[in-house]
């Protein structure tokens, strides 16, 4: 694997000159502070993406139109058809890529892990433009489906040709066959766009990723996807500390590998598909949130995770209330937004002398 | 040549990270002595003879076919004028273009891949192309409307293609750079330069007009439409500096890979060596992009294509490079000949290689990047 495991710092180690106990209280505390600021800040988040907008509301009518429902007037509508549905929605999908960017990155073992690596992102573009060009779909709504079944049978195509091979489905042949099968559908989308210009004209709105219209009913129809792949992230957290250590080893205390794979695969695909069919393809945050989490938390899952999925939803609405904040009276998608701001952040954290590897 | 060749089978010592197979032959003569498998150097001569094929037939193929025959008297100085024309003006500074294109991009590809120790390591991932694609669609699509655009437009798209593949690879170096370049830190950093890049490109492409969004898209998908010796001969000129100078670094990258220490210790001068094996492989794809647009998914494939071929322990270099020449002459050829509709070359490598690399791998050669 690209990583050497000599490198991965087994969560008991502590430095020499402190005592365990006391290294694992401050380990403890420290977790613990980061989950508690990270709450913190996904509330206030929340706050701001229900405040800030395109038109300004001062706080005080916010705060009168949330708490009286009875109230049908204009900033009503605004708040409670606009901002809480496109709030509830980038908490969701923020959630999901973090946990599935955690997940990935872990069962691959590779830095670079990102949902979109298992052909979850070239799969749902591929079906969006085929259902552009060939059906003349033209709405978010209209593209939900058709991306969740083309991400889901990228990530099953993807299994099946990383595991045909003789030594089964190594975190390395699913790496190499989730990118070479990306690279062939990608292919395929753009000998359609660019022999189409009037696909090629919806699909450039769709593939930046963006919150902005997107009603309620897209937030219910992905919501139980999300909740089903949250609750079997939760599940395959410990196990996926077990095959941190290596199969082998994982098998030696009786971790059943096959099933813990499968059951982080299929979390992958439900969260990263939903978040994909609701909000288009949005890159960075799979990638971005597991290393900075892992800063705080460790290399353990079972805080990785949780941790994952608030970070996740911190990340993306935050940068949705920039993007709307940025270029008014117009909006800059998120998908644009969390790159270039993502993406400095990102590189400060890796030049940081003491990031925590995988 | 009175050297002996000593057949050797299944004692091949282990390198690191894999096995090696086939036979090892060493060749000795007096003092001197040198170890090689067999298969390192079929390899790269069969690719070779094929990239020589495939030229061969390209240049004859096509709207106007010309015989093998003809070809060959056209080369040398013979043949009817309107034949030399389309041979010498309008085929041959393509094939030449696609050659050096693939082979730039296979070799830039392996350093990548080899240097990082990721397969995944290529120069799109690492944001190279997405630095090129940002200065080319900047140049096609706001020219007009900006001052950044109008200097970048008055520069033409290939040189702002280079001019944006040179800084963020300079960028990537850079900001990878913390007293050396490590691989992971670099591949970090290449994704994330990678992500800002493709999030701009985005961004221009829904503020076009959808005419020149369309136009910026064919070339973000690379072609080698239209290629003269303009582009050529450069690019040629590049090559023949730096494929030597990769090759070179390539027996660093071989000491390099039982990591930094081992490698201090047998003498490597580490961060020389380092920003060496970036650097030229950052050239390498700004050259290539600039000449043909962001082919991508040749600098990805074929170090893998090639590592399984060869049976190494890491992506030979010049095995890559011919073998990423064959795939881009052939998808090139097909393009022109085979397919009902002339659809540029970035895609029909994909096309082309991506079940290539998908047998090798459902075939189970488990071989580690």
């Amino acid at each position: 694997m690209s990583v050497p495991s000599a490198t991965r710092t087994p969560a008991g180690t502590a430095a020499p000159a402190v005592t365990p106990r006391t290294a694992a209280a401050r380990r403890t505390r420290r977790r613990a502070l980061g989950t508690l600021a990270l709450l913190v800040l996904v509330l206030a988040a929340c706050a701001a993406s229900i405040a800030i907008g395109t038109r300004p509301l001062a706080p005080g009518t916010v705060w009168e139109v949330l708490t009286d429902r009875s109230l049908r007037t204009e900033e009503a509508v605004i708040v409670w058809d606009l901002r809480v549905p496109r709030t509830a929605l980038g908490l969701m999908v923020g959630a999901s890529l973090g946990v599935a960017g955690a997940l990935m990155q872990g069962h691959t073992r590779n830095p670079l892990g990102d949902p979109g690596l298992l052909g979850v992102t070239a799969g749902a573009s591929f079906a969006v433009v085929l259902a552009i060009a060939l059906l003349g779909v033209a709405t978010p709504a209209g593209y939900v489906w058709f991306a969740f079944a083309g991400a889901l049978a990228g990530t099953v195509a993807v299994y099946l040709l990383g595991a045909a091979g003789r030594g089964g489905a190594t975190p390395v042949t699913l790496a190499l066959a989730g990118s070479t099968l990306s690279a062939l559908l990608y292919a395929l989308v753009r000998a359609i766009l660019v022999s189409d210009s009037n696909s090629l004209d919806a699909f450039r709105f769709w593939v930046v990723g963006a919150l902005a219209g997107r009603g309620a009913d897209i937030a219910w129809q992905v919501l139980p996807f999300i909740v089903a792949g949250l609750v079997l992230a939760l599940v395959n957290a410990p196990a996926l500390d077990l095959l941190g250590m290596g199969e082998d080893v994982a098998r030696g205390l009786g971790q059943r590998v096959w099933l813990a794979r499968a059951v982080g695969l299929v979390a992958i695909t439900l969260l990263a598909g939903a978040a994909t069919a609701a909000c288009g393809p949005i890159a960075f945050v799979g990638l971005v949130v597991p290393h900075a989490v892992r800063s705080f938390t460790g290399p353990a899952h079972r805080w990785l995770v949780p941790c994952a999925a608030m970070a996740g939803a911190l990340l993306l609405l935050t940068a949705d209330v920039v993007g709307r904040v940025i270029a008014r009276p117009g909006e800059v998608q998120v998908g644009i937004v969390l790159a270039l701001l993502g993406g400095p952040f990102f590189i400060a954290l890796v030049r940081r002398k003491r990031s925590a590897t995988l | 040549m009175t050297a002996t060749v000593e057949t050797i089978r299944g004692t091949t010592p282990p390198e690191p990270g894999g096995r090696p197979r086939g036979r090892a032959v060493v060749l000795r003569r007096g003092p001197f002595s040198a170890r090689f498998r067999w298969r390192s150097v079929v390899v790269p001569l069969a690719a070779l003879v094929v990239v020589v094929l495939l030229s061969a037939v390209a240049l004859g193929r096509g709207d106007y076919p010309i015989g093998l025959g003809d070809v060959l008297r056209t080369l040398v100085g013979a043949g009817e004028a309107g034949q030399r024309f389309v041979v010498l003006e309008l085929r041959a500074p393509r094939v030449v273009v696609g050659v050096l294109v693939g082979l730039a991009l296979g070799v830039a590809g392996a350093l990548f891949q080899t240097f990082a120790r990721n397969p995944l390591a290529s120069p799109d991932i690492l944001g190279i192309t997405s630095g090129a694609s940002v200065g080319a669609v900047t140049a096609i699509v706001v020219s007009g409307s900006s001052s950044v655009g109008a200097v970048l437009g008055g520069l033409g798209v290939p040189l702002a293609a280079l001019a944006g593949a040179l800084g963020a690879g300079l960028l990537l170096f850079l900001l990878a750079f913390r007293s050396g370049v490590d691989g992971y830190r670099l591949v970090l950093v290449g994704v994330a330069i990678s992500s800002m890049g493709l999030a701009v490109v985005d961004w221009l492409l829904t503020r076009a007009a959808i005419y020149d969004a369309a136009a910026a898209y064919v070339w973000i998908v690379g072609s080698l439409n239209a290629r003269t010796w303009d582009q050529a001969v450069p690019l040629a000129l590049a090559l023949a500096v730096l494929v030597p100078l990769a090759l070179a670094a390539g027996r660093v990258l071989g000491v390099m890979q039982f990591g930094d220490d081992t490698a201090r210790g047998l003498g490597v001068r580490l961060a020389a060596a380092q920003a060496a094996v970036v650097l030229v492989a950052v050239v390498l794809v700004a050259a290539a992009v600039a000449a043909a647009g962001p082919i991508t998914f040749v600098a990805l494939v074929v170090p893998q294509i090639a590592v399984r071929l060869t049976g190494g322990s890491r992506p030979p270099l010049l095995a890559s490079g011919l073998l990423g020449a064959a795939l881009v002459v052939l998808a090139d050829l097909l393009t022109r000949t085979v397919l009902p509709q002339a659809l540029p070359v970035g895609i029909i490598t994909a096309v082309v290689g991506a079940p290539y690399l998908l047998w090798l791998l459902v075939r189970g050669r488990r071989t580690p990047a």
